[in-house]
């Protein structure tokens, strides 16, 4: 299968890059040390390439009908604003295909979402979308740097971009052809860009030259867990559904005149019983990693997402398990069990530990 | 590119071995090895007085990306631990050769050290 290549890969390289093969593309993990990468995004700011996301731009008169039956979550709630709205992507079941974010451009919608699904969600926008005037483009044209970090925003005002300081998170801007979302996948302040491929590379070095350090996948992975957001493929999958991944909030029933794809199937799951997604944490020593197999009082549960967390300095993970495990439980690992906390998501928010 | 001491035996799954004066040897992880793990956040040693078989598991290392095992490239009996590396599991970043040694151990087979990869081989196989 060929590789693909963003338009910053020379720029990753040039840093030193550790490059890896990521779901097809060829991204940096890191540029030397994850963990200090990490630090800097909760310190002060860096910038990823997340180019290997899917773009989807859609047109014609229907799209907000469209989207009020393709999401759970409904974009009546943007239909006012510029602004972004995130959303799992479900099937006639009620599991999840994907997850993502929609953003309203001022009547056009614009769909950003992970790159393994990026064929998989192409067919079933093309598909779901037969019975509106509404066309799907996967757009190939734009690149995507993450500015994330407390000082995202001083970073964004010294490369020009001054009338960004008083955006709300999800809200979007345009300049020009530059779309800057005030959205992330760090649990800090920060800003995603989109910006047309030929802008790229001269955005890129502008934000280096100002000090913004370039931070590979590598810390974005640790940072999102700590921040609780879910990864795809890893935390949720197709045999999951929203209310056993932590994503009850996203299902939006408000409107009981309007149908979305897996509604009915939603309406059919007693809550009470359903597993649960909750956030781990491993005091003693040894690290929580996918697959490990928990138990508590009253049933058991498996590791999703596990790693170190650099700004805790132990070990955290996310588990989808049984309910009534009073906060507490056991965690398997290597033969040996260990006690382990279990709490509500996130572990970090802005910054500050939450515990 | 990575180190690779001349005074080193290796194994090919990027164990080192160094022969000390008194006849035991010294056990850490490769350069290369490190370098491939990445960032490294914890280690599991040896008991003292351990005996191992050359290619059983005697360590495990984990960075903030996966979890490895460590095996020992050759037979005896452990008669000494890093414990520093418990608490400082990024010495073995800093220090691969040095600081961030694993384990001490008296060798049962002395014919086994000969049977370890040089210096040069070892390279070769980081090449590929």
């Amino acid at each position: 299968m060929a590789i693909n290549k963003t338009r910053l890969h020379k720029k990753h390289i040039e840093h030193n890059a550790k490059m890896v093969d990521f779901s097809g593309w060829n991204m940096p993990i890191n540029y030397g040390s994850q963990i200090n990468e990490h630090n800097i995004v909760r310190s002060s700011a860096g910038i990823f390439d997340v180019s290997h996301m899917t773009v989807f731009d859609l047109s014609g008169s229907e799209q907000k009908a469209f989207l009020r039956k393709l999401l759970p979550n409904d974009i009546s709630k943007i239909i006012n604003y510029q602004k972004g709205l995130y959303s799992p992507l479900l099937d006639k079941s009620g599991n999840i295909l994907d997850d993502l974010i929609v953003y309203n451009m001022d009547n056009n919608f614009r769909i950003i979402s992970n790159c393994a699904t990026s064929v998989q969600n192409h067919e079933w926008f093309i598909k779901q979308s037969t019975k509106f005037d509404v066309g799907v483009c996967l757009n190939e044209d734009v690149s995507i740097i993450a500015v994330q970090g407390p000082e995202s925003i001083k970073i964004l005002n010294k490369i020009g971009y001054n009338d960004i300081n008083n955006l709300s998170n999800f809200d979007i801007k345009f300049d020009a052809s530059v779309m800057i979302a005030k959205t992330g996948y760090t649990g800090e302040e920060g800003f995603e860009i989109i910006l047309n491929n030929s802008e790229v590379v001269s955005f890129w070095e502008k934000l280096i030259d100002v000090g913004a350090s370039p931070i590979g996948l590598g810390a974005r992975d640790t940072l999102r867990l700590e921040a609780g957001l879910n990864l795809y493929g890893v935390d949720m999958d197709q045999t999951n559904n929203p209310y056993e991944s932590n994503l009850s909030w996203t299902i939006d029933f408000n409107d009981s005149d309007r149908d979305f794809i897996g509604k009915k199937a939603l309406s059919l799951i007693d809550k009470n019983i359903s597993k649960e997604l909750k956030g781990v944490i491993l005091k003693e020593r040894g690290i929580l990693r996918s697959g490990q197999v928990i138990s508590h009082e009253n049933g058991a549960g498996k590791i999703l997402s596990g790693t170190f967390s650099p700004t805790l300095g132990y070990s955290i993970g996310m588990a989808r398990l049984d309910k009534g495990h009073n906060n507490k439980g056991k965690v398997l690992i290597r033969n040996k069990e260990f006690n382990i906390e279990i709490i509500s998501l996130p572990f970090i928010r802005k910054g500050k530990m939450r515990l | 590119m990575n180190e690779i001491p001349g005074d080193l035996r290796f194994k090919k799954s990027h164990e080192w071995v160094r022969v000390e004066a008194d006849g035991s040897v010294t056990i850490g992880i490769s350069d290369h090895a490190q370098d491939l793990l990445g960032d490294i956040v914890f280690v599991e040693l040896p008991e003292i007085g351990t005996q191992m078989s050359a290619e059983d598991e005697v360590a495990i290392v984990e960075s903030v990306k996966a979890a490895s095992d460590v095996y020992s490239p050759i037979s005896g009996e452990i008669i000494e631990v890093n414990e520093v590396l418990l608490d400082n599991p990024e010495i073995i970043n800093e220090s691969p050769y040095h600081e961030g040694w694993f384990y001490k151990l008296q060798p049962s087979d002395s014919e086994e050290i000969d049977e370890l990869l040089s210096p040069e081989q070892y390279g070769d196989i980081c090449e590929e």
